[in-house]
């Protein structure tokens, strides 16, 4: 009840502004709409949408995949961690253009790069919050699982990853927001399609309605993979928490 | 060839032990901790707190490598422990994570166990939802389901209250009594050893050396209550030039000490 008020309450805001600004700059939530729904009808909204969505999920799992490989590694043992370390801040600071252009300057203008150049972002983030999680697992449950002479896999499915459970959901729902940012980006610079190009062509334009009709499209999106996907995941694998209402 | 005896036996030999604080300084821990325990013998460790009982029980565990002398676990040497805390994992049921370490336990078996020890209706239950003492009781099934040849307890009843406590004792002889495991038991409670062991070893302050071994023949299920006080009263006076010593619920003692000393 409240998120729809404070939606309602938005648009509102938005509404007015809209009126006082002109059209030009800011057009109002019914010509977005509007041009969200000729967008869909044509088609082109679904492929620029399916398109960077696609970007997105696999810079996604490259990312979070390598983030937590080295993020138990580099929290594990202390050699892994202090080769690491100079890495990691070097790609922790490392500004998202840099890496973006030299990735297309070195591995051209292609899919592979852009992916790559987004994944390479987001990695580091992975790494230090995995890090953190891996060296906050409870001693105790280790020593009982070498007690009990438990198998590597059945440890780490069962030991490891509920612990660290906090940790990649945190690097996750950043890593998330973070990912499709830098991907429209990437396209915008080196990309022939996707939601970001065509960011950029009514950028040239200067079509602010077409602008808030993709960026808000995407937003509805993102919305729906977290209400759909991510939370009921959340739910489950914190299904054991005694709930304090 | 040796005898096919020498297997099944728990060998204990802790010429040394030292840990080094977080200052740097090293302190003794252990010192000459040397015995035997035969195929299903059950032996209680008794001693003051901080004596560096549950070191020794986690150098037979194998957990703590980092000590002077050799331990010669039975050799078919399924181990079960019970730590002082439960060590239960958080997400996952009770039945989950007794069943985690023993997948190849038949559910039959389980089922029993659960009876046994009332936790029949807390299998769906998470940790989270227990109290205490099931908690214990669950860490207690975990360790018995995997049918194991040496049965470690670490302090198993501390922090429970007495009447829980006395019954989870009685639980606990009973199951012990029914299998052929050889138990060690680590407890800073006198009349608890009495209770549970067919040997008890006592413990000096740190660093621990055992300054008494004292077998009890009389079987566990006819040792009566006051049996078990008078024992205890004995042991108690015997070990009072060592300070703190591990004297048990001081008052029933004390009682008796009048009449029957």
């Amino acid at each position: 009840m409240l998120r729809i008020a404070s939606l309602t309450l938005f648009v509102a805001i938005w509404w007015l502004a809209s009126l006082f600004t002109g059209p030009q700059l800011l057009p109002g939530p019914e010509k977005v709409l509007g041009a969200i729904i000729a967008q869909a009808r044509t088609g082109d909204l679904f492929v620029q949408l399916g398109v960077t969505l696609a970007r997105v999920f696999a810079a996604f799992a490259i990312s979070m995949i390598g983030g937590t490989v080295i993020g138990l590694l580099m929290g594990r043992s202390k050699i892994a961690d202090r080769l690491g370390d100079p890495w990691l801040i070097v790609l922790l600071n490392l500004p998202a253009l840099v890496i973006i252009v030299l990735a297309f300057i070195w591995g051209g203008l292609t899919e592979i790069a852009a992916v790559l150049a987004v994944a390479i972002n987001k990695l580091p983030n992975t790494v230090v919050t995995v890090r953190e999680g891996a060296r906050a697992l409870d001693p105790g449950l280790d020593e009982m699982a070498r007690v009990f002479g438990l198998p590597r896999p059945k440890y780490l499915w069962h030991i490891v990853v509920p612990q660290l459970g906090p940790y990649l959901a945190a690097a996750g729902r950043s890593g998330l927001s973070l990912v499709w940012k830098i991907v429209l980006i990437v396209e915008l610079l080196g990309r022939p399609n996707g939601i970001g190009f065509q960011i950029g062509v009514a950028f040239q334009l200067f079509d602010v309605t077409l602008i808030l009709a993709y960026a808000l499209a995407f937003v509805v999106v993102i919305l729906v993979i977290e209400t759909a996907l991510v939370q009921p995941i959340e739910r489950r694998a914190s299904r054991w928490r005694i709930r304090s209402t | 060839m040796r005898p096919a005896g020498e297997f099944d036996r728990l060998e204990v030999r802790i010429a040394h032990k030292a840990f080094t604080a977080a200052s740097g300084d090293r302190f003794d821990v252990l010192r000459d901790i040397c015995f035997k325990l035969g195929r299903s013998e059950v032996a209680a460790l008794v001693g003051p707190s901080g004596c560096g009982k549950t070191t020794i029980l986690r150098i037979i565990a194998g957990l703590d490598m980092d000590f002077e002398g050799a331990v010669a676990r039975p050799s078919a040497g399924t181990l079960g422990m019970v730590f002082q805390e439960p060590r239960l994992l958080p997400w996952r049921t009770v039945e989950d994570n007794v069943s985690l370490v023993a997948p190849s336990t038949a559910a039959e078996a389980l089922t029993s166990l659960f009876k046994i020890l009332d936790l029949e209706a807390h299998r769906s239950h998470y940790p989270g939802e227990l109290s205490l003492g099931l908690a214990r009781r669950v860490a207690l099934a975990r360790a018995l389901a995997v049918n194991p040849d040496l049965l470690l307890l670490d302090e198993p009843l501390v922090s429970l209250d007495e009447a829980l406590a006395e019954r989870l004792r009685a639980q606990l002889a009973a199951l012990i009594e029914s299998r052929p495991i050889t138990t060690l038991l680590v407890t800073h409670d006198l009349e608890e050893a009495i209770r549970l062991a067919d040997r008890i070893f006592l413990l000096s302050p740190r660093p621990a050396q055992i300054v008494a071994e004292i077998p009890l023949t009389t079987p566990r299920s006819a040792r009566s209550e006051r049996e078990v006080a008078a024992l205890g009263a004995e042991i108690a006076s015997r070990i009072n030039g060592h300070a703190e010593s591990p004297v048990p619920r001081a008052n029933s003692l004390t009682k008796h000490d009048a009449t029957d000393f």
